[in-house]
């Protein structure tokens, strides 16, 4: 009782630190930014209002705003599945007891520290390097290419940060529980489909809530591996943005295009969160 | 425990969402503009005002150090420089701008930089800047006024080692009549010349005539925006297309074919396969250049100090020389090498008037002191086309060559104005990743040409959120 009550007393104040950072880092722009793609600007502080013309703009000037959202989503549904299910198959082997998992873990986990930009431009060259190699042919060839690309580098890079959190959600599975299965004879995929999968559903709903967010929002990688080659049809939608907003210039309608990209990909997230929620069992 | 670790979970996906918003809003400023800043960064001018440089050449920014020392003792005010990193100047200047001290001094590309910037731009018309250009057409200007002021004027063409050329015209099987570099003065004896090298080339220690044509994106600018510039020069010229109003609605590309030619002739004699071009950059052509791996390379003055910087440097600075872009267009003979500026400076006008005078100050100083005008010639390597200059100019060979280009007899510049009104980025980035599709056998040149035209109108008429 007395505990709730400081929390009730002291809550504003250790939440205002973060609270005013989350305001002026990010309400203050996004509200900023959606007032903005209602104008004409060249800079942010001088701006002419015009009304709903830079969202059919967007949507009409070009295909290719319609082209780059449908690369994002056909890469994000193949990579969240694939990071995931590889990130899963590593958690499980990494919980067994094997000689060295801790180095192992620590061996998956180091992709992840390095930037975005970094691993595009080293897997540019690992990829081009074999795709010379062996096809006398480089990335821009076709935007198969860039793509598999672009899923390869984004698994390399997220697959250790998942399993990390798999790892946790599986050393949580009460011991008995599974001791039970065995006993009652389940096979070991039943015990997997069965027992393991609902008792980690709460790592499931970040893992996949992660990495949704990160692919869709993938800007980074895709600048540095293909930036769009060839010919923008390995560029997702926040390359297309940057795109509009500098190279054409357009940026009342690149912010149009911004402020669609997050209604979609916060939609998006919304309906996978209510639904990898509703599988969660409490262990 | 599960409840536990979801929030601990949730509450990192949060911290993840935020951090990665922040890699996004740096990728604006801070990641891909390696800035050089030199001098204070709340430089005050006497008056009150400030002197803010955003400058766009990064092969000189660490030039610009000693020069702001310099101007700090003589008349000790502050100036700051900053750089963009290649490629990303428009960035930097649209976030910069919206600072509360925006730049005083920035640049704009020609007539199609000044109708993106133009509430930007304050009138020069009565600063020393603009009365002492050597020929004040070059300056951006309407009927109302001067907005941006050309302060280096360059050239390109195709650079070629004297000394491998040499070599070949000594070879005793040489196809050709004539017996020197200099002499090429038509597209037949380019034509001639290189393919003959080309067969020659073991005899002439080259992997190639030419060096890589650099199809990488974001590394294709000698070709989408260089060497389309002539056949759309002599295009506009032909048809008497008024470019003073910008970007003219539609182009027909009628010397399309010419292009081809010499396209095709550096795609054949090339040290690189057609289909690994499209990982090439310019850094990878210039290296092959200096390491003489290949006798020519398309490029522009700009270009001596990352010939001259490559280590193991095989070209004397008395071997290099440029030919024009010679694509077989009638009358081709009468015309030299494109040369022009895109580099105009203007001054911010809604910076307050202290800071302006103090911008321009600055500027006139560096283009008329002594030392500035030795600056200029010696460390920046700017062939300034203003009349305080007299004499030599810079010393580097390249430049050399550009200034006798320009005073030969009987022989006219191609000028740059065709490039200055390609509709955007996105024209000249959509041309190149075509060339490439083109070069690696997945396109064909018709289907290049169409599109280039078709692309143009469509990206000439901008949307009425921007007219």
């Amino acid at each position: 009782m007395r505990v709730s009550t400081y929390i009730k007393k002291w809550f504003p104040l250790f939440a205002l630190p973060t609270t005013l950072a989350f305001v002026l880092a990010f309400v203050v722009p996004f509200g900023l930014g959606l007032y903005l793609s209602f104008t004409k600007f060249q800079t942010v502080n001088d701006a002419t209002w015009v009304g709903l013309r830079n969202y059919t703009n967007a949507f009409t000037r070009d295909t290719d705003f319609v082209r780059a959202l449908w690369f994002t989503v056909r890469f994000a549904v193949v990579s969240v599945i694939t990071v995931n299910v590889i990130a899963f198959a590593l958690a499980s082997l990494l919980t067994r007891a094997i000689k060295g998992t801790n180095i192992f873990r620590a061996v998956f986990f180091l992709p992840n520290l390095i930037g975005g930009i970094v691993l595009g431009y080293v897997w540019l060259n690992i990829i081009n390097g074999l795709l010379i190699r062996f096809f006398q042919k480089d990335i821009t060839f076709s935007s198969a290419y860039g793509f598999w690309g672009l899923v390869i580098v984004v698994n390399w890079q997220m697959i250790g940060y998942m399993m990390i959190i798999y790892i946790a959600g599986i050393q949580n599975i009460p011991g008995d529980v599974l001791e039970a299965a065995d006993i009652d004879g389940a096979s070991p995929w039943n015990k997997l489909f069965n027992v393991t999968i609902p008792m980690v559903a709460g790592s499931i709903t970040i893992c996949v809530f992660l990495t949704m967010a990160n692919c869709l929002k993938l800007f980074d990688q895709n600048l540095a591996l293909t930036n769009g080659a060839p010919k923008n049809t390995t560029e997702g939608m926040a390359l297309n943005i940057f795109r509009t907003f500098y190279n054409q210039q357009e940026q009342g309608i690149g912010q149009a295009k911004a402020v669609v990209f997050f209604v979609f990909v916060a939609a998006i997230a919304f309906i996978q969160l209510r639904a990898t929620r509703s599988r969660e069992v409490e262990g | 425990m599960n409840t536990v670790g979801r929030r601990v979970g949730l509450a990192l996906a949060a911290a993840l969402m935020l951090s990665g918003l922040a890699a996004c809003s740096n990728t604006g400023g801070g990641t891909t503009s390696t800035s050089t800043s030199a001098g204070g960064a709340s430089s005050t001018a006497s008056g009150g005002g400030y002197v803010y440089f955003l400058n766009f050449k990064p092969e000189v920014a660490d030039k610009y150090a000693a020069i702001v020392k310099e101007y700090k003792a003589e008349k000790g005010v502050d100036v700051k420089v900053v750089t963009a990193a290649s490629g990303t100047y428009q960035q930097q200047l649209t976030s910069e701008m919206a600072k509360s001290q925006p730049p005083t001094i920035f640049q704009i590309n020609g007539p199609v930089g000044y109708a993106t910037w133009k509430d930007y731009c304050a009138d020069l018309t009565n600063s020393d800047l603009y009365k002492h250009l050597s020929d004040q057409s070059l300056a951006v200007s309407t009927s109302s006024g001067v907005w941006g002021v050309p302060y280096v004027v360059e050239g390109y063409g195709i650079i070629y080692n004297d000394a491998i050329m040499k070599k070949y015209f000594a070879l005793p099987n040489k196809k050709v009549s004539i017996t020197s570099a200099a002499q090429i003065t038509s597209w037949d004896l380019l034509q001639q010349v290189v393919t003959d090298m080309t067969a020659n080339k073991d005899a002439l220690g080259i992997t190639g005539v030419f060096s890589n044509t650099s199809l990488k994106p974001g590394e294709d600018w000698r070709w989408q925006t260089h060497l389309t510039d002539v056949p759309l020069f002599y295009e506009f010229s032909a048809d008497k297309v008024d470019l003073t109003k910008g970007t003219p609605a539609s182009i027909k590309f009628t010397y399309a074919d010419n292009y081809k030619n010499l396209f095709d002739l550096y795609l054949n004699n090339s040290t690189t396969a057609k289909t690994l071009l499209g990982s090439k950059t310019v850094d990878d052509s210039m290296a092959e250049f200096a390491l003489g791996q290949s006798a020519m390379i398309q490029n522009g003055n700009w270009a001596w100090n990352s010939v001259k910087d490559v280590q193991g440097n095989t070209v004397q600075p008395g071997d290099v020389h440029m030919l024009p872009l010679y694509m077989g267009i009638p009358g081709e003979e009468g015309y030299g090498i494109p040369i022009g500026t895109e580099n105009y400076f203007s001054i911010n006008a809604k910076a307050d008037a202290a800071s302006q005078k103090a911008s321009l100050d600055f500027l006139t100083w560096l283009f008329s002191s002594d030392y500035g005008k030795k600056a200029v010639a010696n460390d920046l390597g700017f062939i300034a086309p203003f009349d305080w200059f007299t004499g030599a100019g810079p010393a580097d060979p390249l430049a050399q060559e550009v200034m006798a280009w320009m005073s030969k007899p009987n022989i006219k510049s191609v000028s740059w104005s065709a490039f200055q009104v390609m509709p955007n980025q996105d024209w000249k980035n959509n041309l190149g990743a075509d060339l490439l599709s083109y070069a690696q056998g997945q396109m064909d040149w018709p289907k290049v040409v169409s599109t280039a035209v078709s692309d143009w109108s469509k990206q000439a008429s901008a949307p009425a959120s921007t007219k």
